[in-house]
C-alpha cells in the first residue's frame, strides 16, 4: 500500500512539476504505458529533470497495450510496455528493454519443496496440483497466496506463467511484504513478489533448478521475469528531449535509479 | 449591569452564533458533497452493469478478459461479519458494561475504564497487524484449515473492535437511569443481580440498542483491519473460507484500477453508504426515543 502512495505521489509531484516549468521546457518527453513500470519511469523521469532544468516529463499510466497504441500512432514519444513485442508489432516498432523485472516464488522455510518447473507453478496456481505431496512435499493442501486485481507484479506472474484469470487466490493481499509475511506464517502457503522485496523469513525456490537473482535474471535463464520495454517508431527520429530521456535510461548514472526502483537493468 | 454592558454581551453573542452557524453549515456542506459526488461516481457503473447484475452477481472478476461484477458476495460477506462481531462483540460488551457500571468496585473500574479507551484508541492497522501475526495461524491450527485467513477470523477482530464503543455507550445509558428505580426496586425486596437485569438494563434498553447500532456502524465500515485477515478472495461467505467486504472490495482493487473496473469500486462505496446512511437513520430513531425516557 504504501508503495503505491508513494507512487501516487510521485506522480502528483510530476504532475506538478511539470506544469510549473513547462515553460522553461527546453526538453519535454511524454511517456504513456505499463501501469507495472510506474515506479520505474517515475524515478527515472523524476532524475532526468533533475538533471535537465526545466525538461518537462509526463508518463501516463495506461497499460502496455495502450502504450504500444500509443508509440504506434505517435501520440506520445515513448511507449512503455512490461512485455515483449510480439513479431507483428514489431513491423513498426522498435522494442528496447530497459530493465528486467524478476519475479521470485515464495514457500515457508518449512515447505521440503525447493524446485518447481514453470509449468508446476502454473499447475499449483490454476488448482491442478491441490496437495504438497504430489511434488514431493508434505501431505498438505496448497493455499495460493497472490496480489490484488490490477497489480503488476501479480499480471506480470500470470502472464509469465500463462496463468491468466485462472488462479485460485485464497488470500488476496495489497502489498509484496503481506505476502511474504503471510507466506513466512503458513507452512503451505506459497507466494510470488518482485525479486527486490525478497526477504530471509521466506524460501525463494528455484525454478528449472535456477535461483532467482540479479544475474540470472540478466542472463535469461531465470524464468519468471518479464521485460520493460521502451516503446519506439521504427525509423523515425526521436524528439530531441526523448532521446536525451532514452540516452538518460540508458547511461551508467540510470542504472542505481533503476535498481532502487526493485528491477534489474538490461547490462 | 449596565445598558451598554447589555448590548456588548448581545453583539458578542451574535457574532458566536454566527460563527458556530457557519461552521455547521460547513458541515453539513462536507456531507452534502460526498453525497453528491458518490451519488455521481457511482451510478454510472450500476447503469451500465445493471442494478440486478450488479447487486445480485455472484461472480467478480474486474480485470479478466470478460469482467464480471457481481458484488453480492460482498454484501453478504458485510451483513455476515457484522452480525458475527454483534454476536460475539454484544454480550462480551453488555456484560462488561453491567459489571462497570453497577457492580464493579471504584478502584476496579478506574483501573478498566481508561483500558476500554485504549482499546478504542488503537489504530485498526495495528488489530490487522496482529490479527495477521496471531490470529490467523492460530486459527489455521486450531481448526486445521489450510488457512487461517477467513470471515471467522475477521468476525473476532471486528468484534474486538467494538466492544469499547458498545461498553462505554452501554455504561452511559445504564447510568442514565434515575436512581430512584435502583432504590425502590431493593426496598420492594429484590437483590441487586435482579434490580440490574430487571429494573435498570429495561429501563436503558434503547440506549443500548444505540449502542448496538454504534457498533453495526463501525464493523461495517472498517477496512484495514479486516484486509489483512480476512483474505480478499471474491467467495461467496462461508465461516472458514477466504472472503472479501465491500469496505475492503473498494480499498483493495482502488490503486490501479481504471476504467469501468474503478467506476465499480464507486458503486460498492455508495452502496456501503447507503448501508451506513440506514444504519445512523436507525440510530438517530433510538436515540431520539431514549432521550425523553431518559430525561
Amino acid at each position: 500500500m504504501k508503495k503505491e502512495i508513494l507512487g501516487l505521489m510521485t506522480a502528483a509531484c510530476l504532475s506538478a512539476a511539470v506544469s510549473t516549468c513547462a515553460f522553461a521546457a527546453d526538453y519535454s518527453v511524454s511517456t504513456d504505458g505499463s501501469t507495472s513500470m510506474e515506479k520505474t519511469i517515475g524515478s527515472l523521469g523524476e532524475a532526468f529533470m533533475e538533471k535537465f532544468d526545466g525538461a518537462a516529463f509526463t508518463y501516463n499510466p495506461t497499460g502496455s497495450g495502450s502504450g504500444i497504441a500509443a508509440a504506434k500512432e505517435g501520440r506520445c514519444d515513448i511507449g512503455l510496455s512490461s512485455r515483449a513485442l510480439t513479431d507483428e508489432e514489431k513491423q513498426d516498432l522498435d522494442g528496447t528493454t530497459i530493465a528486467l523485472d524478476g519475479i521470485v516464488i515464495v514457500v515457508n522455510p518449512q515447505n521440503p519443496v525447493s524446485d518447481l518447473s514453470v509449468q508446476q507453478i502454473a499447475d499449483l496456481y490454476t488448482g491442478k496440483i491441490s496437495n504438497w505431496k504430489d511434488i514431493g512435499g508434505a501431505d498438505a493442501p496448497v493455499v495460493l497466496i497472490g496480489r490484488e486485481a490490477g497489480s503488476g507484479t501479480r499480471d506480470g506472474f500470470e502472464t509469465v506463467t500463462g496463468t491468466k484469470d485462472q488462479c485460485k487466490y485464497r488470500q488476496e493481499l495489497t502489498a509484496t511484504g503481506d505476502v511474504i509475511t503471510t507466506v513466512s506464517q503458513n507452512p503451505n502457503a506459497i507466494g510470488y513478489a518482485s525479486l527486490a522485496a525478497l526477504s530471509d523469513k521466506v524460501k525463494a525456490v528455484t525454478v528449472d533448478g535456477v535461483t532467482a537473482s540479479e544475474e540470472t535474471v540478466q542472463d535469461g535463464s531465470y524464468k519468471v521475469q518479464r521485460p520493460f520495454v521502451f516503446v519506439t517508431r521504427k525509423g523515425e527520429k526521436l524528439s530531441e528531449g526523448a532521446q536525451a530521456f532514452f540516452d538518460f535510461s540508458f547511461s551508467d548514472e540510470a542504472k542505481p535509479i533503476i535498481i532502487q526502483s526493485g528491477v534489474v537493468p538490461l547490462n | 449591569m449596565n445598558l451598554s454592558d447589555k448590548s456588548n454581551k448581545d453583539s458578542v453573542e451574535t457574532i458566536a452564533s454566527t460563527i458556530f452557524l457557519i461552521l455547521g453549515v460547513i458541515n453539513i456542506g462536507f456531507v452534502l458533497l460526498i453525497c453528491v459526488y458518490l451519488i455521481i461516481a457511482g451510478l454510472p457503473a450500476i447503469v451500465k452493469i445493471g442494478p440486478i447484475d450488479f447487486l445480485f452477481g455472484t461472480k467478480w472478476a474486474s480485470t479478466a478478459a470478460d469482467p464480471k461484477f457481481g458484488i453480492l458476495p460482498f454484501i453478504l460477506t458485510s451483513i455476515y461479519g457484522t452480525a458475527g462481531a454483534i454476536i460475539i462483540g454484544l454480550p462480551l460488551g453488555f456484560f462488561s458494561a453491567v459489571y462497570l457500571a453497577k457492580i464493579a468496585s471504584k478502584k476496579v473500574r478506574y483501573v478498566v475504564e481508561p483500558l476500554i479507551d485504549l482499546l478504542a484508541g488503537i489504530p485498526s492497522v495495528v488489530y490487522g497487524f496482529i490479527g495477521m501475526l496471531v490470529l490467523v495461524p492460530s486459527i489455521r491450527t486450531l481448526f486445521g484449515l489450510p488457512d487461517g485467513a477467513s470471515l471467522f477470523a475477521a468476525i473476532i477482530v471486528l468484534a474486538v473492535m467494538i466492544l469499547p464503543s458498545i461498553i462505554k455507550v452501554s455504561i452511559t445509558a445504564l447510568e442514565a437511569v434515575p436512581q430512584e428505580y435502583e432504590l425502590g426496586s431493593l426496598a420492594l425486596g429484590a437483590n441487586e443481580i435482579e434490580t440490574y437485569y430487571r429494573v435498570i438494563v429495561p429501563a436503558a434498553k434503547s440506549g443500548i440498542a444505540a449502542a448496538v447500532v454504534l457498533g453495526v456502524g463501525r464493523a461495517i465500515g472498517e477496512a484495514m483491519a479486516v484486509m489483512m485477515v480476512a483474505g480478499n478472495a471474491a467467495n461467496m461467505p462461508s465461516l472458514f473460507e477466504s472472503v472479501r467486504f465491500l469496505t475492503t472490495a473498494v480499498a483493495s482493487e482502488m490503486s490501479y484500477s481504471s476504467g469501468l473496473q474503478r467506476e465499480a469500486l464507486f458503486s460498492i462505496a455508495l452502496v456501503l453508504f447507503v448501508f451506513i446512511m440506514m444504519i445512523n437513520a436507525t440510530l438517530n430513531v433510538l436515540l431520539k426515543r431514549g432521550g425523553v425516557k431518559r430525561k
